[in-house]
């Protein structure tokens, strides 16, 4: 059976490059970096010119960079690490009410440290209002998380204007850019960001790597202790195949990036476009032009993202969902709660990610499969018909 | 994550649809919790000549509309009325534990159904089992020195001041 993924947000394929890179690196050169002899110091080489190429493509210096096992620990690290690195100077955190998980629960696990934490709210195309962050500052504040892009509905937050309120206060802004790094031009000082997370996930590198951009003159806790790898502020034996997966992903990156923004850009477009042709009462989640160029969200009126989702799986279509259904605490995204969506029709929810694998044929696939698999849901929809759609 | 069975009864729901002039007609849930299934029946000699169901939910919901349904079809009003939300689970060979909830709004919504039409049949439901009356809920406290009344929040009587025992 055919197979169309479009779930790039969730998972990337791993580049052949990329694991041709790694491959050395579990037999040949198995040595621990740490060590002095060269089988060890010259991995310990390696380590540092991956280094190189994970700052280039933020526009950072190596020695910005932390490499860490996800996304996920590089916010944990970039918050919890701040915050305590600096929580004689106070105790106030501020992120945004759409951040990722790892975001979020980490403000929350410090909130019952005695940390206070303000949830910005956001407009209904989840872009947070840099007057709404100015007023929610106060002296306490210690450090401001807003993320770069939405990973449900796509939004482009405006990060400048953001760090900026935060520089004149001189109080440490991170933005979590795992959705757009690879996806966009990411330049940590066009951005004014003090921290910044990227995974390897959305890369093409391999799952179980991400990075921490941090200033260089920044303070932060480490939350593995144990050795002095990572400069003090990661122990633990270096993952070197996937560091170096990372840096060779980062590479190629840098170089397709151009091309891919466009690819990509121009089949979301067309996407967009071919499901408000074909399907009606569906609405178009996140801003119209301030959003990843390869990502479409929607909300379908009438039915439930979890049974579409698996109907486009019966056609080899993969897709994703912020339904409540499909979530184990069977609670609706609170991405879309946070941008006004009604619960009903956040249960239509369905969010496509492009890549640059991704070709024109495979989005007229899409537009042929996701009309006929709505109509068929719709026909058993009770609610179908007796409303109009927001 | 699913069975077979749940999978063959999401992709090919059997009895999706509307009956026109149903007899009865139970709905259960509401869209903003995230399910809604309907139920319609159609009785002929006290027995459940067709049945058809519109479910707005997730793939588990739409499966075990479809399998209640077919396990009411053709059953007297009493046997339909038995069929639990574990037997609808497992005649679909188990769900997912989060999913458990869908299984008795399908038991449910056919409940009502039935409860509907015997309603309109009889006026007031014929239940397998007498509802329980409902006790008042307790709103006075007796005084147990002068037998006055109290509003159930006071501390001593309104009428000799003696303290009140709950």
């Amino acid at each position: 059976m055919r197979r169309v993924y479009m779930d790039h947000a969730a998972a990337t394929p791993v580049r052949r490059e990329v694991i041709e890179a790694m491959l050395p690196y579990f037999d040949e050169h198995f040595g621990n970096p740490s060590t002095i002899y060269d089988m060890g110091s010259k991995i310990k080489q390696v380590i540092e010119e991956q280094r190189v190429k994970v700052a280039k493509l933020i526009g950072a210096k190596a020695e910005e960079i932390i490499f860490t096992s996800s996304g996920a620990e590089a916010n944990n690290l970039a918050i919890k690490g701040s915050a305590l690195a600096k929580q004689k100077k106070g105790n106030h955190i501020i992120i945004s009410a759409i951040e990722h998980h790892s975001v979020l629960n980490s403000a929350r696990f410090l909130e019952r440290m005695d940390f206070e934490v303000t949830f910005l709210s956001v407009d209904e195309y989840g872009l947070v209002d840099p007057e709404r962050l100015a007023s929610a500052m106060r002296p306490e504040t210690i450090i401001v998380s807003i993320m770069h892009a939405n990973n449900e509905i796509g939004t482009i937050e405006p990060i400048t204007e953001l760090s900026a309120i935060c520089r004149e206060r001189e109080v440490s802004f991170h933005t979590d850019a795992v959705a757009t790094v690879g996806n966009i031009p990411v330049d940590v000082n066009g951005l004014g960001v003090d921290l910044l997370s990227l995974s390897g996930v959305s890369l093409g590198a391999p799952k179980g790597i991400g990075a921490l951009y941090f200033r260089d003159n920044l303070r932060l806790m480490p939350l593995i202790h144990g050795g002095i790898q990572e400069r003090g502020r990661r122990g633990g034996t270096e993952n070197v195949p996937a560091i170096v997966g990372l840096g060779r992903a980062a590479e190629i990156a840098v170089k397709e990036l151009p091309d891919k923004t466009n690819h990509i850009g121009e089949l979301r477009d067309l996407l967009v476009a071919g499901i408000h042709e074909r399907i009606e009462q569906v609405k178009y989640t996140g801003h119209p032009d301030k959003r990843l160029p390869g990502h479409a969200s929607f909300c379908i009126q009438a039915i439930e993202g979890e049974a579409l989702l698996f109907m486009l799986n019966q056609e080899g279509i993969y897709a994703n969902t912020g339904s409540a259904c499909a979530s184990k605490a069977l609670k609706t995204s609170p991405v879309l709660v946070a941008i006004g969506i009604p619960p009903d029709l956040a249960q239509g929810s369905i969010v496509f990610t492009l890549n640059s694998s991704n070709t024109r044929e495979e989005v007229e696939y899409v537009l042929e499969k996701l009309p006929f698999a709505v109509e068929r849901l719709r026909s058993f929809s009770p609610i179908w018909g007796k409303k109009t759609a927001a | 994550m699913y069975s077979e069975k749940v999978i063959e009864h999401f992709s090919n729901p059997k009895n999706a649809g509307v009956i026109e002039n149903a007899d009865g007609i139970g709905e259960v849930g509401n869209p903003v919790c995230g399910d809604m299934m309907a139920f319609y029946i159609k009785v002929k000699n006290d027995k459940l000549a067709d049945v058809k169901f519109k479910t707005f939910g997730c793939v588990a919901a739409i499966a075990v509309s479809s399998i209640v349904s077919e396990m009411a079809k053709g059953k007297t009003l009493k046997e339909a009325k038995s069929i639990t939300k574990k037997a609808a689970a497992e005649a679909l060979d188990g769900l997912p534990r989060e999913k458990m909830h869908c299984s008795n709004l399908g038991a449910k919504a056919l409940a009502e159904a039935i409860k509907d039409y015997e309603e309109k049949k009889y006026g007031k439901p014929k239940s397998a089992t007498p509802q329980k009356k409902r006790k008042k809920p307790k709103r006075h406290i007796t005084c147990s020195h002068c037998d006055a009344q109290n509003p159930i929040t006071a501390n001593f009587c309104m009428s000799c001041g003696k303290e009140l025992n709950a």
